[in-house]
């Protein structure tokens, strides 16, 4: 027995170091990988992001370098906190929350510390910073926005979040990425490939050298520079009309489906978004739960379109062989449908066509020939299905698959929408408010926009985007190939006769634009809010929607102004101005421009928060701006047109 | 057998491969270790892979040497080599030169010799010689006093000497003796000792004594040998005794960096910042191995890839702490293979041990094995965290003229002595 005492112990020690052996390196360990290796500094090289120019070629956003004070918690070594704390400009205490929340991220992985510095405070630390072992300077690009528009369409970039780290492993803490916009849109674009050195360490977190004389280094990819397709003047132009009040506003180019301007008030200053200012701004912006800022309307806004829904229903008519262009439709002021009525502005006996039904908005005239459209077969579900389908041929009540951030699928009901609410038994009478452009359908002022754009082209649209040219690439399909609408064309010249005619001796005829000849439909949509629990109409919604010329249209325009009353009131002034800019270049209806700047909104959006009753629609009077804003609206008006010569 | 007839293969081959693998393999990690850039000169005599290089042909002098002294030799001079060998430990005292708080080494010009390290072999001579004389019986208790006292001089010279590490190997000797004959109860109290302090550490002295109480009244249940309540009571006595004992001697008698080891060994902080702050400070070399260690997962980063060690992240990394370069470049598959390699080897120094006709030779067989254990069984069990820190190298792996040498001399002489275990009687 006595010799098997040593032999034992010699056994039993192998086994317990090779047990342990495993739980170090196999368990425990066993990561090759160098990313977590402490013994290798990652120097991250950001490469410049890419330039945003507009249609114009005018630089929109740019770069500026930005320094951010990196921290990898587990690697903090011993040295004097209160010099470190002192050259941040931070307490103590923020020293300690700011490592905390480093750590509970991950002790390995490198986060912000101190992000951007200022350039003195980056002068003074980087000679100071090896020293503080665990923290690096980063350099990388931040945004420069060379204007002050368009904050919207632009959108920012901001530092990722854990759930961008999980989706995209590419990213790291404290890196920038698109978080609105084109910068979200076309983020791999613009952003490039960030390059890394490894550099070993010693213990003293010295650097020795590059890490296997740099094998596994590798070269930033520079972003890429874009071109937009919007035009800078014209989105500006649009902004200024539309201070003071709520809505969107979107010109589209019709022979290509370019967004010529896309604005969504109110907006902001996209510089705020920039700097040591941006969390404090952007929760400014996100905590501004009334006007919504950050809530592109043009995009997001899901509105009941009015009345340029009429047209809508005109061409499926057409197309549907249930009516003539030539067909007179009597009105009696309203239309009669069961024992309930629609009201209608035309005076009893009116007899129109569709040129003057379009012309008169006459909504006798649409509820026959919604009717018909749906009773075609003697089956309304049927009817509404064709009826669905061809309206949504023209992009409505879906996303447009564009490449803008957000958006809204709109509503264009179907069968199937009205089998849940009318399980039985249903009637065209059921849905007529459809007819009119209420009730059920939804639309976002871009589908209006884009369904203006394809009647301007008799027939089809380019789906509508706002990216013109990337660096050494060629945009894909989806944009350069027309998407054809399931109205044949014959059949578009009486609609759009109508809405030349809305022009002419219609309801805008007071925005004539002389020698342009404008194609319009108006638009008053009645709206309601929830104010104490209690349905409560407040003032409509005008809206107005165009192509201008006539003949080889360039703009299809959209314009939501909400509260703003009646279509032409608000709306339709937008539209003509914004067309004439575009079109000529300078306006000749500076009494229209005069009277968008100099009236304000802002009253009629108060009215709801304000705890008191409140009237609506013609009993109101309309809000002059105070003479300190209008004359700072002139002199933005005055720079902009001075901008252009 | 071959062996008789063929004087060459008289020897252990076996061994002596093991002993060569060993020693390359430890080559190649102080390469690593020590290496700076990538242009190596393997013969750069300034630095320590190539001092090693030269220590390593020394060697294969030293060892043809050895082997060509008669075997009859060792044995008649045993007592004379320990003599000289406790002198050299003495002169220390006079001119020993300090490194790192220990007065172990002698400066001849910018040579260094460490004598304690050939003290164990002398030691090992010694207990053989005197185990092995016929008038000795190691169950005699006057005779064990005398063979303590033999192994208990060179402990405590290298004690003074400020070389714990030394000092610990000589318990290693236990283990001959056991074989060799002294009574089970020096086993039995050797392993309630260590008990009871581990347990009085981690704790505390009233836990241990009430835990000794119950394990003592669970006997008088359980077993048929009852034992008397005097000697229950005698028992619980000593404990007690012990338990403060310990406790007095960690917290007076240990100096702070010692406590510090046992009290992270024993995970006896719980405050984890001052763990951090340990991890820092004095751990740092025991975490910076682990960490090297863990980094070479299965299959380790390769040869002369490691960052850590590339870094020098871990001090000392080619004298006490080489085994966390085979951790980190050779990975779970090289250092299992060095573990393995040095349990072969004392294994078949136990084998071989316990074939000698003489019985000089097998004491002194066991003495190699448990020497050479004690080394493995701390260094490695340090460096990975199983054992707190104590200084001491890996034998035939860690850099070092004087350990290698005299490794050599130790292993050797048995290989010589077995050699000749056919011309015995």
């Amino acid at each position: 027995m006595r010799q098997f005492l040593l032999f034992l112990l010699v056994i039993l020690s192998g086994f317990t170091f090779i047990g342990r052996l495993f739980y170090l390196q196999i368990y425990k360990g066993g990561s090759n990988n160098l990313y977590e290796d402490n013994a290798i500094r990652k120097v991250w090289d950001y490469p410049k992001r890419g330039f945003v120019y507009d249609r114009n070629g005018q630089l929109l956003v740019g770069n500026q370098p930005s320094y951010d004070v990196m921290v990898i918690p587990r690697e903090v070594g011993e040295f004097n906190v209160d010099e470190f704390c002192e050259l941040l400009k931070i307490s103590r205490e923020t020293y300690d929350k700011k490592l905390d929340r480093a750590r509970s991220y991950s002790p390995r992985l490198a986060s912000p510390f101190v992000p951007q510095l200022s350039k003195e405070d980056y002068a003074v630390l980087q000679e100071k910073m090896r020293k503080f072992e665990g923290f690096y300077i980063q350099k990388r690009p931040l945004r420069k926005y060379e204007t002050t528009i368009g904050a919207n369409v632009l959108g920012d970039i901001g530092e990722v979040n854990n759930r961008d780290i999980q989706k995209d492993p590419y990213y790291q803490m404290g890196d920038l990425k698109g978080k609105q916009g084109i910068e979200a849109s076309y983020e791999e674009t613009l952003r490039g490939v960030k390059g890394i050195k490894f550099i070993q360490k010693d213990r003293f977190n010295r650097d020795i050298g590059p890490y296997k004389d740099g094998k596994f280094d590798t070269i930033p990819e520079q972003g890429k520079d874009i071109t937009i397709t919007i035009d800078a003047n014209l989105q500006a132009y649009g902004e200024l009309l539309m201070e003071n009040k709520r809505g969107g506003v979107i010109a589209i180019e019709p022979s290509t489906g370019e967004i010529l301007a896309m604005v969504a008030a109110p907006t902001y200053d996209p510089n705020i978004l920039v700097g040591r200012d941006r969390s404090k701004n952007f929760t400014k912006l996100y905590n501004d739960s009334i006007a919504k800022p950050l809530f592109n309307r043009s995009l997001q806004g899901v509105y009941e379109p009015g009345s340029p829904f009429k047209l809508m229903n005109a061409l499926i008519a057409l197309q549907e062989d249930v009516i003539t262009p030539d067909e007179k439709i009597t009105c009696y002021a309203g239309y009669k449908y069961g024992n309930r009525f629609m009201k209608c502005h035309c005076y009893i006996g009116r007899r129109n066509d569709m040129t003057t039904g379009i012309q008169e908005s006459c909504n006798a005239y649409f509820a026959t020939v919604y009717r018909r459209i749906l009773d075609k077969n003697g089956n309304a579900s049927e009817g509404i299905d064709s009826w669905s389908q061809h309206a949504q041929s023209f992009g409505l009540g879906n996303f447009l698959n564009n490449d803008l951030y957000v958006g809204q699928k709109g509503r264009i009901p179907n069968r199937d929408y009205y089998k849940f609410i009318y399980p039985r038994t249903f009637y065209s009478t059921y849905t007529i408010s459809n007819a009119i452009g209420q009730g059920e359908v939804a639309t976002t002022p871009i589908q209006l926009a884009n369904m203006a754009a394809a009647i301007a082209n008799r027939g089809y649209f380019y789906t509508p985007h706002v990216i013109k040219n990337i660096e050494g690439e060629t945009l894909p399909d989806n944009f350069t190939k027309p998407k054809y609408t399931t109205i044949e064309k014959q059949h578009f010249e009486p609609v759009i006769e109508g809405m030349h005619n809305v022009y002419k001796n219609g309801t805008a005829k007071w925005l004539q634009v002389k020698d342009i000849d404008i194609c319009g439909k108006t638009g008053t949509v009645e709206n309601f809010a929830i104010i104490d629990s209690v349905k409560t109409q407040l003032t409509d919604h005008s809206i107005f929607v165009a192509f201008a010329p006539k003949e080889n249209p360039k703009i299809a325009i959209a314009v939501f102004v909400e509260n703003g009353y009646w279509g032409s009131r608000f709306a339709g002034k937008v539209a003509s101005l914004m067309i004439e800019k575009h079109i000529k270049g300078y306006i000749t209806r500076k009494d229209m421009e005069e009277w968008l700047l100099k009236h304000s909104l802002e009253e009629e959006y108060a009215k709801p928060y304000s705890g008191e009753p409140f009237n609506i629609n013609g009993k109101t009077q309309l809000q002059i701006v105070e003479d300190q804003e209008y004359y700072r609206l002139k002199q933005k008006l005055n720079k902009l047109n001075a901008a252009r010569e | 057998m071959v062996r008789e007839t063929n004087r060459y293969f008289k020897f252990d081959w076996i061994t002596i491969i093991l002993f060569l693998l060993l020693v390359g393999f430890g080559w190649l990690n102080i390469l690593s270790a020590s290496h700076v850039g990538s242009d190596i000169n393997y013969f750069d005599l300034s630095q320590p892979f190539g001092k090693q290089l030269a220590f390593i042909f020394l060697t294969l002098i030293l060892i043809v040497l050895l082997l060509a002294i008669d075997a009859k030799f060792y044995e008649r001079f045993s007592s004379l080599i320990y003599m000289v060998s406790m002198l050299s430990l003495v002169g220390l005292f006079l001119f020993g030169k300090n490194v790192n708080g220990a007065t172990s080494w002698y400066a001849i010009g910018s040579f260094t010799l460490q004598p304690s390290e050939f003290a164990k072999t002398a030691t090992a001579l010694a207990v053989a010689k005197y185990i092995s004389d016929l008038n000795t019986d190691i169950k005699n208790f006057k005779d064990q006093i005398r063979t303590f006292a033999i192994i208990i001089i060179p402990a405590l010279l290298v004690l003074l000497q400020n070389d714990t590490g030394s000092t610990v190997v000589y318990a290693g000797f236990f283990f001959v003796l056991y074989r060799e004959g002294l009574p089970k109860t020096y086993l039995t109290i050797g392993v309630l000792v260590i008990l009871l302090s581990i347990l009085a550490l981690k704790f505390g002295a009233l836990l241990t004594v009430t835990a000794t109480t119950l394990v003592l009244v669970l006997l008088r249940f359980l077993s048929k040998k009852k034992l008397s309540i005097l000697k229950s009571i005698f028992i619980i006595a000593i404990s007690a005794a012990l338990s403060f004992g310990v406790q007095f001697f960690y917290k007076s008698i240990l100096k702070p960096h010692q406590q510090d080891r046992i009290s992270l060994w024993l995970r006896l902080e719980k405050d984890p910042e001052k763990l951090e702050e340990m991890k820092r400070t004095f751990a740092y070399n025991l975490n910076e191995s682990e960490k090297a260690i863990s980094s070479g997962g299965l299959t380790g980063r390769g040869f002369l890839e490691g960052t850590r060690t590339t870094g020098k992240f871990v001090p000392e990394q080619h004298t006490d702490y080489i085994f966390s370069t085979v951790g980190e470049e050779w990975g779970f598959l090289g250092s299992a293979l060095v573990v393995i390699l040095f349990v072969l080897l004392l294994i078949r120094i136990l084998h071989l041990a316990e074939l000698q006709k003489s019985q000089f030779s097998r004491v002194y067989g066991y003495g190699v094995a448990s020497i050479i254990f004690m080394h493995f069984l701390i260094n490695i069990g340090m460096v990975m965290g199983l054992i707190p820190t104590i200084g001491i190298p890996l034998p035939m792996f860690s850099y070092g003229g004087s350990g290698l040498w005299a490794f050599t001399i130790l292993l050797f002489i048995f290989i010589k002595l077995d050699s000749n275990r056919i011309n015995e009687w």
